[in-house]
């Protein structure tokens, strides 16, 4: 127990940032610029503050902080760190920052977009924290509207439809969700995320919600499962994710992919795998064909697509959907242990540290690409990248094979651990899925070749310069991870592995 | 406490004084408006902070005779509900005032009947006889007619016409009803309290007979599906300051109603109109909502939406239990500083200034460069009213589903889908008239300077915004003055569907 609360001041100090600019509107760009991304940084020195205290042996919640809120709906502002929330706030603490410099050259109103990425960045942080619903759900939809703004303000041409799509869609699956919630809340009294878990663990839960009779408890579960599946998303709620990917500016893109869509998955093993233990064992059978559907359809989706950015961005949904894949895959399991189960697990939560580091650096290659040819980005629109700018093409090509899954670089680990225990649990699935593997190999080698191989073309053709400093600055710590946990992922894993051995110890029953 | 029905009195003077400081000059009426609006909410607060909670029920501020031989007596009373509802009634006039501000025609009569409508819903917000209760909600609509047909704009004569017609035909079923009841129970007296007593004696067919009568008569008022197509017409007609009113408390008078006389007197017609009431309140929420949708106009986005919040205040009360009537009280309260603050960006900070509010015409305007603070509100105000978390819709409507599943699960998931028909219509409305245009497009058609905002309309906004956020954040403030009120003998009788 330290004094300083660290974990609000996690999740508040980005948003002070962003109180602190809309304050100062006389600050100039460089000023605006910089204060934000002070800001941004906080987060990575006080997480490092949070490494420091944290006890990866505990699994239970550390650092934690326990307000009243809202008596009257017996609602706690309950902040706590596990090793899950942990790799999650240090992923943010990379990508937040990291989206920022992407953004640096941004020249239209810089302090506003920095006022955008720090509510963002502190919401993300405040789901990842957070143990009661109602702060988490709080947080979770708060983190819709500078999404939407930065995409809606900052965005391509098509910006306002993928905006408004990217948030009703958003916002219809939370609805189920609060639907859902009220009547957790109807049955149990609480809307604590670890006390639902103790009612769930013994089975109180679901007899609880069996008053409401009939099909009702059934619902329940669908209305959180819907509100998680579209954030994720989880093939077939997947249609807004291209577009608002697509058109959003590239720091934003970076965020998305590299955080928002974490916080999907987050959701499933923190929420949804917990508190509905039974029904997600009875859906998995038809849940897991749903992952696979991702991984595959995402993958050959990629690889029909000229415009590199939406290509970045279906392979997103392919590489989401390994996280759900392994998950649901242990769901489907009736007997405790295995070491399969705690592969799969431990392979989801590299593999959503690692996608989102992979995906983030992949799309700011691409804006790299747009901001020398003039916003072009299709995959025929260059050639020969690779003599015109070498240095470009070496951190491209690096982050490429890391989201191929190039062994000795991080995407490996985790995809691989994923395949192994998944392969134990259902191997059908596995087999399918593995078409994704190929058809992702085949469209990122077809990326590299295409833009940075042969003669040079396109927008090539002509004067293109390299990296700037700034641009290897933001890529360099990106890079550096891929190979930092390709060669020596135990530095994650070891956050989490208790967590993972604990989970698959008390593997809920159904 | 005591001091609660001077809201009433102050009211009425200030309206006297305005009329006659408005021979002077405009300034003069808006100053004495302005003084006597937040003056009786200066007294409300303060009752707010004073008040102790009475598990018995309403606690009486005055009782008097009036007139003896029919048994009608002036009797105010107040318990948690009627109080959260008198603090929204000062918190809406006095930022409506301020909205009013410009306000140049007849100014001295506008805020006259300004104040005597704010007079009329105090009262009917503090009666306990159903009378008294009758006789200002009379005195609430005659002046909303005036406003419109004199200060509105878009067919304002067609829209003040209409509103009244409905409010007139849903106020002679209340008295209808509350006739019928009182004759067959003697004639002895009009207190709510008597008539309750009275009807649990009655037949239950005599019973859903009155229910009908006054719910459907309250329930017109309130804007219910079908009977809601007064609501938007007349929210646009009428200039911001009234429809800020409107929308922010004249329709919580039906609801009110619904809640203070409806219900108690007679539990056993609610128990046998609940499902139809039910469906008729989701229903509502998602009808309304689906044709904000597809408006044109700027300002029947708004006017649709109340319909639609609204629905969430019938749905709360139909479902008959203390957690969902607590929501819907507490619905009608954030509902009234929502839509008073939509209606004060899109027809005061909007309108007046571009004097259109046709989407076709706003999407060229770039609002959001122009005019940055109405569109940082709007923005506010709309993430408010899809139900955003950290403002006050959200509590209101997680416990009115808290509440909604224990008697009709599947209202809940209606209820859910026009969330999200709300979210639709909202950033509809966000995205079209304030970022309509693309962001290096030159500013299209009358590209002069807009006036700036004036500091009346940042002050109205500022204290409609804190609010909100300060209700969102702890919601408590009022659920505390709310829940007690719902514990007294009458609401529990409702709540076990006439049962004692």
């Amino acid at each position: 127990m330290s004094a300083l609360p660290t974990l609000s001041l996690i999740v508040f100090l980005p948003w002070a940032g962003a109180l602190l600019l809309a304050l100062m509107p006389k600050l100039g760009a460089r000023g605006s610029r910089a204060t934000a991304l002070a800001f941004s940084l906080s987060t990575l020195a006080l997480s490092a503050v949070a490494i420091g205290s944290f006890n990866p042996a505990t699994t239970g919640y550390q650092l934690a902080e326990l307000h009243d809120w809202i008596p009257s709906l017996n609602v706690h502002f309950s902040l706590g760190l596990d090793g899950l929330s942990l790799i999650l706030v240090l992923l943010t603490a990379i990508i937040g920052p990291a989206g920022l410099l992407a953004s640096w050259r941004q020249e239209r109103d810089p302090r506003l977009m920095g006022i955008f990425f720090l509510v963002l960045q502190g919401s993300a942080l405040g789901v990842f924290l957070a143990l009661d619903f109602v702060p988490w759900f709080m947080f979770w939809e708060l983190s819709l509207v500078p999404a939407y703004f930065l995409i809606k303000l900052w965005g391509g041409p098509g910006a306002p439809r993928a905006a408004y799509q990217f948030m009703v869609y958003t916002i219809g699956g939370s609805a189920f969700m609060l639907m859902g919630f009220a009547a957790i809340f109807l049955t149990t009294g609480t809307l604590d995320f670890p006390e639902l878990s103790r009612l769930a663990a013994d089975g109180t839960l679901a007899s609880k919600l069996a008053t409401l009779g009939g099909f009702w408890p059934h619902a329940v579960f669908l209305g959180v499962f819907l509100g998680l599946a579209v954030k994720v998303p989880l093939f077939p709620f997947h249609s807004w994710l291209p577009s608002a990917y697509a058109e959003a500016p590239v720091g934003a893109s970076m965020f998305l992919t590299g955080v928002m869509s974490k916080m999907g998955v987050y959701g499933f093993l923190r929420i949804l795998w917990p508190l509905f233990p039974a029904p997600l064992h009875a859906a998995s059978p038809c849940l897991i064909w749903l992952a696979v559907a991702g991984v595959v359809f995402g993958a050959f989706a990629a690889m029909k697509q000229s415009d590199l950015k939406r290509m970045v961005a279906y392979s997103s949904i392919n590489h989401v959907s390994y996280c759900l894949l392994a998950l649901f895959a242990v769901s489907l399991v009736t007997r405790p242990g295995g070491s399969a189960a705690t592969s799969a697990l431990a392979g989801a939560l590299l593999q959503m540290f690692n996608h989102g580091v992979s995906a983030a650096a992949l799309f700011f290659c691409v804006g790299v690409l747009e901001s020398r040819s003039g916003g072009r980005r299709g995959l025929g629109d260059f050639g020969g990248v690779r003599t015109a700018a070498p240095i470009f093409a070496g951190f491209c090509g690096i982050s490429l094979f890391s989201s191929l899954g190039l062994p000795g670089l991080n995407g490996f680990v985790g995809e691989f651990l994923i395949f192994r225990g998944v392969w134990g649990l259902a191997p059908w699935c596995t087999a399918v899925a593995c078409l994704g593997l190929f058809a992702t190999a085949f469209f990122l080698l077809t990326f590299w070749q295409r833009v940075f191989h042969g003669p040079r073309a396109g927008a090539a053709a002509g004067a293109f310069s390299d990296l700037s400093r700034l641009e290897i600055a933001t890529l360099v710590p990106l890079v550096a991870l891929m190979f930092l946990f390709g060669v020596l992922p135990q530095l994650l894993t070891g956050l989490f592995n208790p967590l993972v051995a604990a989970w698959v110890g008390h593997l809920p029953l159904p | 406490m005591n001091a609660l029905p001077w809201t009433i009195y102050v009211s009425f003077a200030g309206a006297l004084l305005a009329l006659l400081a408005g021979r002077r000059s405009p300034a003069a009426a808006r100053v004495v408006a302005l003084v006597s609006a937040a003056a009786a909410w200066g007294i409300a607060l303060v009752a707010a902070v004073r008040f102790v909670p009475n598990p018995a029920g309403l606690q009486t501020l005055v009782d008097v005779p009036w007139i003896p031989q029919m048994g009608i007596r002036y009797c105010l009373a107040a318990d948690g509900i009627s109080l959260t509802l008198v603090i929204l009634t000062g918190l809406a006039a006095t930022a409506g005032i301020l909205f009013s501000w410009n306000i140049e025609e007849r100014a001295g009569e506008f805020f006259a009947f300004y104040l005597t409508l704010i007079g009329g819903v105090y009262g009917v917000f503090l009666s306990a006889d159903a009378f008294l209760f009758f006789v200002f909600y009379e005195i609430a609509i005659v002046p909303k007619y005036f406003l419109i047909a004199i200060w509105g704009s878009t067919n304002r004569e067609y829209g003040a016409m209409k509103l009244a017609l409905y409010s007139f035909a849903g106020s002679s079923l209340v008295l209808a009803g509350i006739l019928w009841a009182y004759v067959s129970g003697g004639g002895q007296s009009f207190a709510l309290g008597d008539l309750a007593a009275a009807a649990s004696h009655f037949t239950h067919a005599q019973q859903i007979g009155m229910f009908t009568l006054v719910f459907l008569g309250f329930a017109v008022l309130a804007g219910m599906f079908p009977f809601h197509t007064w609501a938007p017409t007349g929210h646009v007609a009428a200039p911001t300051g009234a429809s800020m009113l409107l929308a922010g408390v004249v329709m919580k008078l039906g609801a009110y109603g619904c809640l203070r006389v409806a219900l108690p007197l007679f539990p056993v017609g609610l128990a046998f109109w609940q499902p139809v009431i039910l469906w008729l309140a989701v229903i509502g929420i998602v009808y309304a909502g689906l044709v904000a949708l597809v408006q044109d106009d700027f300002k029947f986005v708004i006017g649709y939406s109340s319909v639609s919040h609204m629905g969430f205040v019938l749905l709360g009360l139909a479902a008959a239990n203390a957690r969902a009537v607590s929501g819907a009280v507490l619905q009608m309260f954030s509902h009234g500083v929502i839509a008073g603050l939509l209606f004060a960006v899109v027809g005061r900070m909007v309108y007046e200034r571009t004097h259109t509010r046709k989407f076709a015409d706003l999407r060229l305007m770039s609002l959001y460069r122009r005019l940055p603070f109405a569109a940082v509100v709007f923005v506010i105000a709309g993430l408010a009213s899809m139900g955003m978390p950290g403002f006050s819709g959200f509590p209101a409507e997680l416990t009115i589903l808290i509440g909604v599943w224990q008697t009709s699960p599947w209202c809940t998931v209606v209820a859910a889908l026009g969330v999200l028909v709300a979210a639709a219509f909202t950033l509809r409305a966000i995205q079209v008239a304030f970022f309509g245009a693309p962001s290096e497009a030159p500013v299209a058609g009358d590209s002069g300077p807009l006036p700036p905002i004036t500091l009346a309309e940042k002050s109205g906004a500022v204290l409609l915004i804190g609010a909100t956020v300060l209700i969102g954040l702890r919601p408590d403030l009022l659920l505390d003055l709310i829940r007690p009120a719902l514990q007294s003998p009458v609401f529990q009788a409702v709540f076990n569907g006439g049962a004692p």
